[in-house]
């Protein structure tokens, strides 16, 4: 119980899955209102905003497509995530993860000599053990000389963006591309097939879905899953029950690192058809997944449509950006905005919240829970 | 010198306080009532805590407060110390209707508590949690301005502990001594004592009732929370019982037993002995030779520890918290390196091995941090049921938990050791106490397991979960498992182990059998004394 002026705070046990949905949706509504202050202050009115959001995202085969195209990385990295965070590793590092994928994947497009039909595999294969290695390396600091994870995985992602730098500004500067920071085009070979009249390159789409599915089947009824809830909900009945903690964090971040990679093949595979400058390999995603892996909860399946909500967001920035001339930079904005009110909910969902004035109390938040 | 200059501030705001202190207003008459609580009610979802519950403290007296656990003591003293609302009633002291609202009115009001699970910082210094939202405290290194005062406190009271120590580096005892010297360093006129003796020898549990006695001639009352009736008729003037969240009634100590006690709180009548078939000393499952650990601080937390537990045996581990308990059940159970000696399971070594593969081997281990150890909170009933069988088959095939293997045994285990719970989906966080302790003994005895390690088995237990763990342990010894039964409780140990050995500051002082042994003798081992068989 606590006190702070009138409000009067009581802890409660177990939220339920409708308080959890409910005070989720009440946070991205929260974000949208604000938002629209956001739209006003630009001189936009909020209405004809989100108006436009709606109508162009939404209401076109274009505009899903897009939100499609946005949601795959998304959707991979997310699940990866929720994947560590079970653990309570704090996986930072999709970004750099994602983008160790696109460098591996280049190499096998570019200097591995391989062509034919396993080109396409083996960049999957390779991408995906790029992202493992580079998700391994803080896991390994973490149990053996306990460095927090936090700062290792979010520090890795620097050196991975300057190494992608260097690669294009140095060995990997394509002759072809007249001095601009790119590689050369990969071979048609190396291109992802994409649903036509799209960027959407779906076999990336089908493998993110099927690690959503996958990933939701490893927690909830392998052993690894079971381990890794052991050790994520309490450590030292994991120490007690002789799992090994190295063995848990070296899994959880072979495969957060891992399904990050794959977003990053996708990326370079399917749209950009080269490695370039990191900022436009990936717009963030590897960030903005940690508030889809937050909003999902710890269900891989949730992943799906919490990465399809943030696939609309950038959609929606990509109109925003077109339409209304507004900065792309906005959709930055308003994923902190959400992820800002989605950890202010928190409070409704562990706290039972009432206000007391003078003597009278009234219940403030729902009857969740209890 | 800046440094200084608000520490030197500090101290002679203390004497100031001294100072008026010695001049306060004499306090009433003993007939006087330091605290009254009316018609107390407090509603949990599903459960009525307190129902219209009175209490009435004198100034001057230890005050005990008898109740299995979930009878509402501790609610009702949560209440009183502002971590609670009641949801009616009223609370007075000295006469004067107070609300308290929060812990630091309480404060306010000079009521103090001392929690049984304790609230400290742990990765604080005993010296700063102490001085952790201490009115009048310098800005500049509070912590260094209580020291001096915490060495006073623990000289005058026998409270001795360390106040550069960090709290997660001591032992439970340790804590609770740090948790009393925080109030007594706040001046609590009404000192609330949540089951203080729990974790003590009886001669320092004598001290402690020395202390009170002391409290109560200079005026201080005392609440005195408890379900040990020894310890009611030893220290208190008078006592409440309570059952099911309502008074059973209050009486002055004098005019009561035990038995009739024992009665009001549980309901029924309590058998106290219980029965223990002769020991049959078979072949030994547990051989420890020269056992030497270290701490967490990194000092010598065993040194040269032996000893042997039979098939069919079990064996008392006596002593303080903070002896090397801990460690020693650490070590056996592989969650802590031995830097010397050997540990045989059923003449196989498994010194330093892997928690698993000692536990594979048959080692069942009942920790003395349940919540913290003995159980994953958030994860179901169920999915705790199968711990460290996880691995294994039938729950576990190759990648794969078989799910349906795990309700089924969740069902079974729930009806044969009578957990009390919703369903085998129910998070383990939800159960009660003694229900988590049930939980805990159907995960661990389920395999049969040759050797069980049984830390604090029934420590804040009720008297009727107390009992029934108890029996499980005997049906155990007859099945022909060695114990290792570690407990600070000397009357559990007493009725139940076939030998008592017990240890302090790391060493065994010798083993007692508990038919010719007393408690004094006992005591004074655990205070250090060599006595009995040494081995």
């Amino acid at each position: 119980m606590k006190r702070l002026g009138p409000f009067v705070f009581e802890r409660r046990l177990a939220p339920t899955r409708a308080a959890i949905l409910g005070y989720s949706l009440l946070a991205i509504l929260a974000a949208l209102i604000v938002m629209s202050f956001i739209f006003w202050a630009y001189g936009v009115s909020p209405i004809k905003a989100y108006s436009v959001i709606g109508r162009t995202t939404l209401g076109s085969r274009f505009g899903l497509m897009e939100i499609l195209r946005r949601a795959i990385p998304l959707l991979l990295c997310g699940v990866g995530l929720v994947i560590a965070f079970r653990a309570k590793f704090w996986n930072i590092g999709a970004e750099g993860q994602l983008l160790a994928g696109a460098v591996a994947a280049t190499w096998v497009a570019l200097f591995s000599g391989v062509s034919g039909p396993m080109k396409l595999p083996l960049m999957f294969v390779l991408g995906f053990a790029a992202g493992a290695v580079w998700g391994i390396i803080p896991a390994l600091l973490k149990v053996k000389l306990q460095v927090n994870d936090v700062i290792s995985t979010l520090m890795m992602n620097y050196i991975m963006a300057y190494f992608v730098k260097w690669l294009i500004y140095g060995p990997w500067r394509g002759p072809t591309m007249r001095g601009f920071a790119y590689t050369d085009l990969f071979p048609r070979d190396a291109w992802l097939p994409l649903i036509r009249h799209s960027k959407v390159h779906w076999p990336t789409l089908v493998i993110g879905i099927a690690a959503a599915v996958l990933a939701a089947l490893i927690l909830s009824r392998t052993r690894l899953g079971y381990e890794i809830r052991v050790v994520g909900d309490s450590p030292d009945a994991a120490h007690y029950a002789g799992i090994s903690f190295l063995g848990v964090s070296l899994w959880v971040m072979l495969l957060s690192g891992g399904l990050a990679g794959l977003a990053g093949v996708g990326e370079v595979a399917g749209i950009h058809h080269r490695l370039l400058e990191p900022d436009h390999v990936s717009l963030g995603y590897g960030y903005t997944a940690i508030i889809v892996a937050w909003l999902a909860r710890g269900s891989p399946l949730a992943a799906i449509i919490t990465s399809l909500l943030f696939g609309l967001i950038f959609a929606a920035g990509d109109e925003i950006k077109v339409t209304l001339q507004m900065p792309f930079q906005i959709t930055g904005v308003f994923n902190g905005l959400i992820l800002f009110f989605l950890i202010g909910v928190e409070v409704f969902l562990y706290w039972k919240i009432r206000v007391v004035r003078g003597g009278k109390e009234t219940e403030w938040a729902g009857k969740a829970g209890s | 010198m800046t440094v200084y200059l608000p520490v030197l501030l500090y101290y002679v705001r203390i004497m100031a306080a001294k100072r008026t202190d010695v001049h306060r207003e004499p306090l009433a008459s003993p007939q006087d009532v330091a605290l009254f609580m009316r018609d107390i009610t407090k509603a949990f979802p599903g459960v009525l805590a307190n129902d219209r519950v009175t209490l009435e403290v004198r100034v001057g007296e230890v005050h005990a407060l008898l109740g299995e656990n979930g009878a509402g003591k501790t609610t009702l003293m949560n209440i009183l110390y502002g971590l609670y609302q009641a949801d009616s009633g009223e609370i007075y002291l000295y006469g004067r209707r107070v609300r308290i609202r929060s812990p630091r009115d309480a404060i306010r009001h000079r009521i103090g508590m001392v929690h049984q699970h304790f609230k400290l910082v742990s990765r604080h210094t005993v010296a700063e949690n102490v001085v952790l939202g201490l009115a009048g405290a310098p800005f500049l290194v509070p912590a260094r301005a209580v020291e001096g005062k915490i060495l006073e406190l623990g000289e005058r009271y026998g409270l001795k502990v360390d106040p550069k120590a960090y709290v997660w580096q001591l032992s439970a005892g340790e804590q609770q001594r740090v948790e009393i010297i925080k109030a007594l360093v706040r001046g609590a006129d009404i000192l609330i004592l949540d089951e203080p003796t729990s974790v003590l020898t009886p001669q320092e549990a004598e001290e402690l009732f020395k202390i009170l006695e002391r409290m109560k001639e200079e005026g201080h009352s005392v609440v005195f929370i408890t379900h040990k009736l020894d310890e009611v008729m030893a220290v208190s003037d008078r006592v409440t019982v309570m059952r099911r969240g309502k008074v059973v009634a209050t009486l002055p100590t004098s005019e009561v037993d035990k038995p009739t006690l024992a009665k009001m709180m549980v309901g029924r009548e309590v058998v106290f002995r219980l029965e223990k078939a002769a020991c049959e000393r078979g072949n030994e499952a547990l051989v420890v030779e020269d056992l030497w650990a270290l701490s967490d601080r990194g000092l010598p937390a065993l040194k040269g520890v032996s000893f042997s537990v039979c098939r069919g045996e079990i064996l008392g581990i006596a002593g303080v918290a903070g002896n090397g308990q801990k460690e020693l059940v650490e070590v056996i159970t592989g969650l802590r390196r031995a830097t010397r000696g050997r540990v045989v399971v059923l003449g196989e070594e498994v010194t330093n091995r892997n928690p698993r593969r000692i536990a594979d081997k048959g080692v069942a281990h009942i920790p003395e941090e349940r919540l913290k150890m003995g159980i994953v909170p958030e994860m179901s009933v169920a999915e705790n049921l199968i711990l460290k069988r996880h691995h294994r088959a039938p729950f576990c095939r190759g990648f794969f938990l078989d799910l349906r293997e795990v309700r089924r045994f969740a069902h079974h285990a729930i009806e044969e050791y009578e957990i009390m719970t919703p369903g085998p989906e129910t998070p383990a966080k939800l159960l009660s106490g003694g229900n988590i302790q049930r939980l805990i003994l159907a995960r661990e005895l389920s395999g049969e397991p040759a050797l069980i390690v049984a830390a604090h088995p029934t420590y804040g237990l009720d008297v009727g979960a107390t009992e029934q763990i108890r029996q499980i342990l005997l049906e155990q010894r007859r099945r022909g498992a060695a114990i290792l039964l570690i407990s600070e409780d000397l009357e559990e140990l007493m009725s139940l182990a076939d030998r008592i050995a017990v240890i302090f500051e790391g060493e065994i002082m010798g083993e007692v059998s508990p038919e010719t042994a007393s408690l004094e003798e006992v005591g004074l081992m655990m205070a250090g004394e060599k006595r009995g068989v040494v081995l």
